[in-house]
């Protein structure tokens, strides 16, 4: 058995008076790829928000890397990449190099300097990505597809185990989508275990091998990808089945 | 040597001003990028309640200074909270605490009110031993922390979400910007004004974003600029027999509006 690698148990999540998780159950082990589907605050993002510890969760167990998740304090073993296209401000004057290797804070903690190792993480990464030369550049100046990708090289450069990804195509040409999509799944094949939510469903669920799907009122109901075919996807999505768990 | 060097309170103005202007852009690199350029008016105009304060108490005005516009970047944060996405609320509520409270204690002040104008506007020939030292122990600490928290400083700066994932302590880093900003103000309003002196944390900064093609350089070439008009300011208020607060920060708008029209192909 593959190590295991996020456990969640029972998991409910209220916003004000509404219930946006309720009695979340699944377990990931090492090279899963898991797509989150559902509609718009069905509690996608909310999820990866809670295992990133940016939201607290009303009742439950998440276990991640063996620790409870309010013990966990290993930064490093989590990668994370948001849309950035909507928030990120292109005027701000940094470069590629810059931004990819502030993130080696989980690695080095305070005041330590960057060595000649890290530069070499920094090589590796943006190889990984096809960003390559572009270290120098400001990232403001680059096109959403490429910001993107230096932000998953940013997710990177920490030698993550786990990387949650919140709808990372959003606001990418059609070319981008493929090549980050590529990246992504490049990344799996090569062990790492993903989290994602993406707003394109299908595109999501091709390359996913478990799927949680959020009907109406945040019931997830987890499915290993393999026992479906889409129609059957369908179903579950619009709450017409619920039984077939992984 | 020229005849602006032979007198002592110009060679310690030069020195003084030459600290701050390596200090106030180091600090101000961080809260322009953040957004939050308003905090050194805040910061100064509390600061002036402070050095009003110190006067009407016969401590010294600058300590005075250093306490109450500490006490208002802590306010500033606290209250940033209670806004919510309207956070800008709470620097103008501590800017009008800070001009209600130095018009109030201004008319307790004996000394003469030319005490209190020379904070205003700035004033190079009464730098004393005491502010001289304590410029340069202020420069001295800001440079260590810039040096030091280099990495997380820009981090928090680019990026304050990822920064807070990544492990690094947000809230403590910000704390310390907050911290630096209030001291840099208090000590930098005896030579450039306090009315003036957040315009040292701004504008060079605003001219090196324009050149700049990375973090780093923006923080150096801050640095540069600020060195560029706060000497040229100097001199020119010498020989013009103008007041050099106002003559500094004047020739950084005309330099920061020359960097913008040459720049302006570049940007588009």
């Amino acid at each position: 058995m593959e190590q295991e690698i996020l456990r969640i148990e029972n998991l409910y999540f209220n916003y004000s008076d509404a219930s946006v998780l309720r009695d979340v159950n699944f377990t990931l082990h090492k090279g899963d790829f898991l797509g989150i589907i559902g509609a718009n605050g069905a509690g996608k993002s909310t999820l990866i928000k809670i295992i990133l510890k940016i939201l607290p969760y009303s009742q439950g167990k998440i276990t991640l890397f063996g620790q409870d998740l309010s013990r966990f304090k290993d930064n490093y073993k989590i990668g994370y990449v948001s849309q950035k296209a909507n928030s990120f401000n292109s005027d701000f004057p940094a470069t590629v190099k810059e931004v990819v290797m502030a993130n080696l804070y989980s690695r080095k903690g305070l005041f330590r300097r960057y060595t000649r190792e890290d530069y070499e993480k920094l090589r590796i990464v943006l190889d990984k990505v096809g960003m390559s030369g572009f270290e120098n550049k400001l990232i403001g100046k680059l096109s959403g597809g490429q910001q993107q990708r230096i932000f998953i090289a940013r997710a990177l450069i920490s030698e993550p185990e786990l990387l949650l990804m919140d709808e990372p195509t959003v606001g990418v040409d059609a070319k981008s989508v493929r090549q980050i999509m590529d990246i992504i799944t490049d990344l799996n094949n090569q062990g790492m275990t993903i989290i994602m939510t993406n707003h394109d469903t299908p595109e999501l669920v091709k390359v996913s091998g478990k799927l949680l799907i959020f009907c109406e009122h945040g019931n997830g109901e987890f499915v290993s990808r393999n026992n479906l075919t889409m129609e059957q996807i369908n179903d579950i999505f619009a709450g017409r089945r619920t039984h077939h768990h992984a | 040597m020229p005849e602006i060097f032979q007198y002592e309170f110009m060679r310690r103005a030069f020195f003084v001003a030459v600290i701050i202007a390596v200090i106030a852009p180091c600090i101000g690199t961080s809260i322009v990028l953040k957004r939050l350029s308003a905090i050194g008016d805040a910061a100064s105009h509390s600061a002036l309640a402070g050095i009003a304060f110190g006067l009407v108490m016969g401590i010294n005005p600058i300590l005075g200074a250093v306490l109450f516009s500490v006490f208002a970047v802590l306010g500033i944060e606290a209250l940033r909270k209670a806004f919510g996405k309207y956070s800008e609320i709470a620097t103008v509520v501590v800017m009008s605490a800070g001009i209600g409270l130095t018009a109030v204690l201004s008319g307790f002040i004996t000394s003469g009110s030319s005490n209190l104008n020379s904070f205003l506007f700035g004033s190079i020939v009464a730098i004393s031993d005491f502010e001289m030292y304590l410029t340069i122990g202020l420069g001295i600490a800001v440079i260590i922390v810039s040096a030091l928290l280099y990495k997380e400083l820009f981090f928090v700066t680019f990026d304050e979400e990822a920064a807070r994932l990544s492990g690094v302590p947000v809230n403590g880093i910000n704390t310390v910007i907050m911290l630096l900003t209030a001291v840099t103000v208090s000590v930098a309003s005896r030579i450039v004004g306090a009315l003036m002196i957040s315009s040292l944390l701004v504008i060079p900064v605003a001219a090196a974003m324009m050149v700049a093609k990375s973090y780093k350089q923006t923080v150096w070439l801050s640095i540069g600029f600020a060195e560029i008009f706060t000497v040229a300011g100097l001199f020119i208020s010498y020989y013009m027999d103008l007041r050099p607060g106002g003559t500094i920060v004047l020739l950084g708008v005309i330099f920061l509006i020359c960097v913008m029209i040459l720049t302006r192909k570049r940007r588009r």
